[in-house]
């Protein structure tokens, strides 16, 4: 029975230990507890999709987890596409085809787009709409996100090739 | 005609010492935002920060007897709860800023609810504790009594004046304003042809992912404040803010940092803005207030909701000759700073890009128990087009005139530029459309989108479904409403120049728009370039972004301060390599001696040598320039805007299959900016139109409280959207040409939409007159048509 | 929007689960997916004094085959394993089809199979598919354990028969007909939302494409998923002309009681969802012909 408890977990590769409250959110506790502040606050109902963050490599709405839930949890935030200032092809692909304006959704957007792509290397066009209409913009329409991440997927298929 | 436009699937292009203007740069800004580390004024931390949470009145319409803030004061972590009893002397009303028609300034809101709560969402107290979490228990804890007051949500019922909002006033009629253009009531005599109709749009608004919030910090030592979060209007804002804790202007520092959003919503004063700097100053710590979704949906302006009756009096042959308007605007509870906006401006330019001498409309502002309205995107414009499409529509078909002739009929023609409408607004000279050529943004667009093979389908049933086009042309102002805006542009010695806008930026790209005007004007490469915004310290007053006037105005004002800093720098280069600046010049950030093989001197080194020696320059080491724009005048865009629908009749489901939208913005400084303007401002208009409404019920209760229930567009709900930019007609009223993008895209989405829906459901005599289209809605059109369908 | 507070457990054992459920009672509320009762939380609608954590447990996320050949799926089981499972598609392609209908893929990451039927939204896809196929629920409760079936399980809106104590553990599907037809569909304001009025139906032919056998649910039609007692009547037996399938329209838009809400009035829902089940009826019957599976 208790109001705190202590949470061990990996974010973007780094072990943290931390006390937290029960009812704090997995979105604040990133936030506030982390100062990882790219997951962002659209709406706290699970609806917007700019808190997505990757749990266990899955896509999740962090507002709609408990930070206490991520005990023992790998996750990964938007801060961890870049590798220091080499951005990641979808980060580039973005810049590219304008898929933002005033940024708010992006982290949520790019993070949809990173566990839909290792889902789905190769999708239509249709396939990039639907996977990221749970994801609310306002600014670009959509249009241009999906551009970006058809780009990307070529660019992550180019490079995994150009590994082999 | 040399026409330049560029259709929207474009690819970016980098030619450098080429001109920026006009080039689709990637924005230079974006680093920050794909990598998460923009900062949104929810990401601000100070020490000791504390937490606001405001506790929002539950009733649509009741007496407060009394409010108890003892138990929440008493849980952990909880500061201070601060009533309307804690403002004593500093408690005044959110003022108005513009449209201030007589009779608004009785319904203005005050900070925090005092006798009487008038909406559901009236903020009534403001609890500050350690955490967000404690301050809303504590909103848990604090107790009012109210007393229950019936509540008025309809204009009509408003307008019976059995339920008043103030006692004193008498009347929910808070103002109401006329405009009279030529004899209307001899064009209505004479006509030989003449409909009247009664059209509604919902409401609705802007919705932009980040909520409103603000970070206030005191600083008890120096008596000085800053404030984060503010944006739109900092300097205008900090001035009402510095009045309101009467301090002096300079002591306080608006900065606006990374801005999630506006769309006209953000950014006016609302109680918060000086609730928050307010309790900062009284506990000598950061206060932090971030509005949930929750809050947000009930408290931040509301738009677009009002009523027209619409008369149009024509000759048979389609020639419109007048246009009488009756206008209701749905005003809310409080007058917010818009004043009377909104409505004013939907009878602005309800007569659209056509020929209409005689006009005459009478605009009705009401109050009702409801969130107070505000600017969204176009605002007046989305609903005049409305109007006035669907009545051109209705008039084709009495008519039996094709619906596109009859626009090409009645479309001001270029040879009429400029045209003056006539006065329109209150307290402002003459609408005149300064430049454009309407019937070609209008073949443009037919043409574009195959619309000779869509009418084909009109009202055919292909598949299950009916198909049909419509089609709205409109008119847009932008720039002008505030008169000028200023920039300050500063060169360093290490190829570094600074640029200082007036105005904010909400996710527009203006820090890359601004570097490109800037170095083609000042003649460096764009690297060089970092633009700087929303401080109210370090950039000059200014007025603000909205009506799309931030190209227009600021950009104005970069391109006049770099011309003029480049003539400083010429000069400098003269003196110091002894000749004339006319035989000089700056290309590439590079100073080359005309007609000689001389190589080229760097702009670095006059600069060094200036800024060290202080003996050039008149002595004045700083390279800088300051210059405004200043313009009373508006500069109208234009254009059509088209759609192909397709419904399922027995469902009342509509699917948007093709939507484009053609604008002439004078000169796009990045078409790459300007489509995702227009694509996105589409894509809320088609969202607009089909799926957001704020509903409330008889007792005052909104019932579109989350976005659950709140419908806003998702990346499965529109088409891929068209975008035609077109240069046919640069501006004539600022050095740019430009015309400001950023609106047109939604101004025709209600009137495009319904238009064509209007077509496809030709079979069940289905003419929109009232928005939203929802499936319940047409559905219902289709029942009622149905009735009287021939088999 | 912050949640009120509360006290949390996070239990391992079924039987560490059962006791907090017996002890705490109504005043617990069991955290699955957490993507129904967070937003409530969120927003203080629901503001439990205790949270009982079941995302601990192990041995609750199987999907497995029963011996007939039917489904047995843990009650943990996350949406997007059904979704992902090569046996569902096999064995259930009406839960397969169901699947991309509930949600988003980011909710289906985290949603449960045992919570989205426990929360019981009338206007959800896995309800009314429980009770299109007559599934059984295993509840247990300490000391006790019992087997409710789909008809007996939903009571209403958004109540069910699980009363304090009890945890829903698995959830048995029945054997696929192999050669049944079926469909689903449903009519939202946006693609993802719950519908605003669908249907889920399978059905038998003989070989002369008359009806033998059919089963009809409609949902976001009241409290509860609503199976169409009339189908057999109007159907059974007969060839599936267009009078017929007006008629099921009809009989459809007669028999259920829908509610109105803002998105929907209850006229809307009774219109289309007698359009719905026709439609329904006739690409059940077009999908198998065309001999299409899935």
């Amino acid at each position: 029975m208790s109001r705190k408890q202590t949470i061990k977990l990996t974010v973007n590769g780094r072990a943290f230990e931390r006390l937290v409250e029960v009812r704090m959110t997995l979105a604040d506790f990133i936030r506030q507890e982390l100062d990882l502040t790219g997951t962002h606050l659209g709406c706290e109902h699970g609806v917007c999709g700019a808190c997505t963050v990757l749990f266990n490599g899955e896509a999740v709405r962090s507002c709609l987890i408990l930070a206490v839930q991520a005990d023992g949890a790998s996750l990964h935030t938007v801060e961890s596409l870049a590798d220091g200032d080499e951005l990641h092809p979808l980060q580039r692909a973005f810049q590219d085809h304008h898929a933002l304006q005033c940024g708010f959704c992006t982290p949520g957007f790019l993070m949809t787009a990173r566990a839909f792509l290792k889902d789905k290397p190769l999708p239509t066009r249709e396939e990039v709409r639907e996977a990221i209409s749970g994801n609310l913009c306002r600014c670009t329409g959509y249009q241009p996100i999906i551009d970006a991440i058809l780009q990307a997927a070529q660019d992550l298929r180019g490079l995994k090739e150009h590994a082999k | 005609m040399a026409s330049k436009s560029t259709r929207n699937n474009m690819e970016a292009q980098n030619r450098p010492g080429n001109g920026y203007v006009g080039r689709p740069l990637k924005r230079r800004e974006d680093f920050r935002f794909i990598t998460g580390r923009a900062t949104y004024v929810d990401d601000i931390k100070l020490p000791n920060m504390l937490h606001g949470a405001v506790l929002r009145s539950p009733r649509a319409h009741a007496r407060i007897r009394s409010i108890d803030t003892t138990e929440a004061l008493k849980l952990p972590g909880v500061i201070r709860v601060f009533t309307f009893r804690d403002l004593g002397v500093l408690a005044v009303p959110v003022p108005i800023r513009m449209y201030h028609l007589p009779g608004l300034e009785a319904h203005l809101q005050p900070l925090l609810a005092h006798e009487k709560v008038r909406y559901v969402g009236e903020p009534v107290a403001l609890a500050v504790a350690k955490s967000r979490y404690l301050a809303e228990d504590a909103l848990d804890a604090i107790e009012v009594e109210y007393e229950d007051l019936p509540a008025v949500i309809d204009v009509y019922e408003a307008l019976k004046d059995q339920v008043l909002l103030r006692e004193e006033t008498r009347t929910n009629r808070a103002a109401a304003h006329e405009i009279s253009i030529g004899d209307v009531d001899r064009a209505f005599q004479e006509a030989e042809y003449t409909r009247s109709e009664e059209f509604r749009v919902h409401r609705f608004t802007g919705n932009p992912m980040e909520t409103r919030g603000l970070v206030a910090a005191f600083d008890r030592g120096k008596g000085e404040l800053t404030v984060w979060g503010v944006t739109k209007l900092p300097h205008l804002n900090r001035q009402t803010i510095a009045n309101f804790l009467k301090m002096r202007e300079h002591k306080l520092h608006f900065i606006e940092n990374d801005v999630g959003g506006g769309f006209g919503i953000r950014g006016e004063l609302y109680p918060e803005d000086f609730l928050i700097p307010f309790a900062a100053v009284n506990l000598g710590q950061p206060v932090k207030w971030i509005e949930d979704r929750r809050e947000h949906l009930m408290a931040a302006n509301h738009s677009r909701e009002n009523r027209c009756r619409l008369e149009l009096a024509a000759r048979k042959d389609g020639t419109i000759l007048g246009l009488r308007a009756t206008i209701y605007g749905d005003m809310g509870a409080y007058v917010r700073t818009h004043g009377g906006l909104v409505p004013c401006s939907t009878a602005a330019l309800l007569t659209g890009p056509y020929r209409i001498p005689n006009y005459r409309a009478k605009i009705h502002l009401v109050v009702t128990n409801k969130t107070g309205l505000g600017t969204f995107r176009a605002p007046g414009r989305y609903e005049s087009c409305f109007y006035r499409e669907r009545m051109l529509d209705l008039m084709a078909q009495d008519l039996d005139i094709d619906p596109v002739e009859l626009r090409f009929k009645n479309l001001i023609r270029p040879e009429e530029m400029p045209y003056e409408v006539g006065v329109t607004r209150p307290g402002s000279g003459p609408t005149i459309f300064d430049s454009g050529d309407y019937p070609s943004a209008l073949r443009r667009g037919l043409a574009e989108f195959e619309y000779d093979k869509l009418r084909l389908l009109q009202g055919r049933l292909v598949d299950g479904r009916y198909h049909g086009t419509g089609i709205a042309c409109f008119v847009k102002n932008t720039g002008g409403l505030e008169p000028y805006e200023g920039a300050r542009i500063v060169i360093g010695d290490r190829n570094d120049v600074a640029v200082y806008l007036s105005i904010s930026v909400l996710g527009q790209g203006h820090e890359t728009a601004m570097a490109q005007i800037c170095a083609d004007a000042l003649g460096v490469p764009i690297e060089w370039i970092t633009v700087f915004h929303g401080n109210t310290d370090i950039t000059p007053f200014g007025w603000g972004t909205f009506a799309s006037r931030g190209t227009v105005m600021c950009g104005s004002a970069v391109h006049l301060a770099a011309q003029k800093l480049k003539q400083k720098l010429l000069k400098a280069g003269a003196e110091r390599l002894d000749t004339d600046p006319s035989s000089l010049d700056l290309n590439d950030g590079k100073i080359f001696r005309l007609n000689t093989e001389a190589p080229p001197v760097e702009l670095s080194e006059i600069v060094s040598q200036v800024r060290h020696s202080g003996n050039f320059n008149e002595g004045f080491p700083e390279l800088a320039e300051t210059a405004y724009f200043h313009s009373s005048q508006m500069t109208y865009s234009y254009g059509v805007h088209l759609a192909h629908v397709a419904v399922d009749a027995e469902t009342g489901m509509m699917e948007v299959l093709k939507y484009l939208v053609v604008e002439d913005i004078g000169r796009a400084i990045n078409p790459l900016m300007i489509h995702g303007q227009t694509v996105g401002s589409a894509v809320q208009g088609i969202g607009g139109t089909m799926l957001e409404e704020l509903i409330y019920d008889d007792n005052g209760q909104l019932l579109t409280g989350t976005l659950m229930d709140y419908l806003l567009p998702t990346s499965r709900d529109v088409p891929d959207i068209g975008s035609v930019i077109l240069e046919e007609k640069p501006s004539p009223l600022n050095p740019l040409g430009v015309k400001g993008a950023g609106e047109g895209g939604i101004v025709g989405t209600g009137a495009a939409l319904a238009n064509a829906l209007s077509h496809a459901l030709a079979d069940y005599a289905v003419q929109v007159k009232t928005l939203p289209l929802t499936p319940e809605r047409i559905r219902a059109w289709i029942r009622d048509g149905s009735a009287s369908k021939k088999t | 929007m912050k949640p009120a507070s509360f006290d949390y457990f996070a239990p391992t054992t079924l039987d560490e689960t059962l006791e907090l459920l017996h002890e705490y009672g109504d005043e617990a509320k069991i955290l699955a997916g957490g993507q129904s009762l967070m937003p409530l939380m969120n927003l203080r609608l629901a503001r439990p004094k205790i949270i009982v954590d079941i995302n601990r447990l192990s041995g609750f996320d199987q999907i497995a085959s029963t011996a007939d050949g039917g489904l047995v799926i843990g009650a943990l089981t996350r949406l997007r394993a059904v979704e992902k499972s090569a046996l569902v598609r096999e064995q259930n392609p009406l839960l397969a089809a169901a699947m991309p209908l509930i949600g988003h893929f980011q909710i289906r990451n985290r949603g449960t199979v045992g919570g989205s039927l426990a929360h019981a939204d009338p206007a959800a896809e896995l309800p009314a598919l429980a009770v299109l196929l007559g599934c059984e629920f295993s509840l247990a409760r300490t000391g006790g354990a019992r087997v409710v079936t789909a008809a007996d399980f939903f009571l209403g809106y958004m109540a069910t028969a699980i009363e304090p104590g009890e945890l829903l553990t698995e959830i048995r599907f029945p054997t696929w007909r192999p050669g049944a037809a079926w469909a689903m569909d449903e009519i939202a304001r946006r693609k993802g939302d719950f519908a605003l009025v669908g249907v889920a139906l399978n059905a038998e032919l003989d070989g002369t494409a008359n009806l033998r056998d059919v089963a009809i649910v409609m949902f976001g039609v009241g409290g509860k998923p609503h199976r169409i007692e009339s189908a057999d009547s109007i159907l059974k037996g007969r060839r599936v002309e267009p009078a017929v399938l007006r008629a099921l329209g009809q009989a459809v838009a007669e028999e259920v009681e829908p509610d109105s809400d803002i998105h929907a009035s209850a006229e809307y829902r009774k219109e289309v969802g007698g359009v719905l089940a026709r439609r329904a009826l006739e690409s059940a019957l077009a999908r198998s012909k065309n001999g299409v599976k899935h």
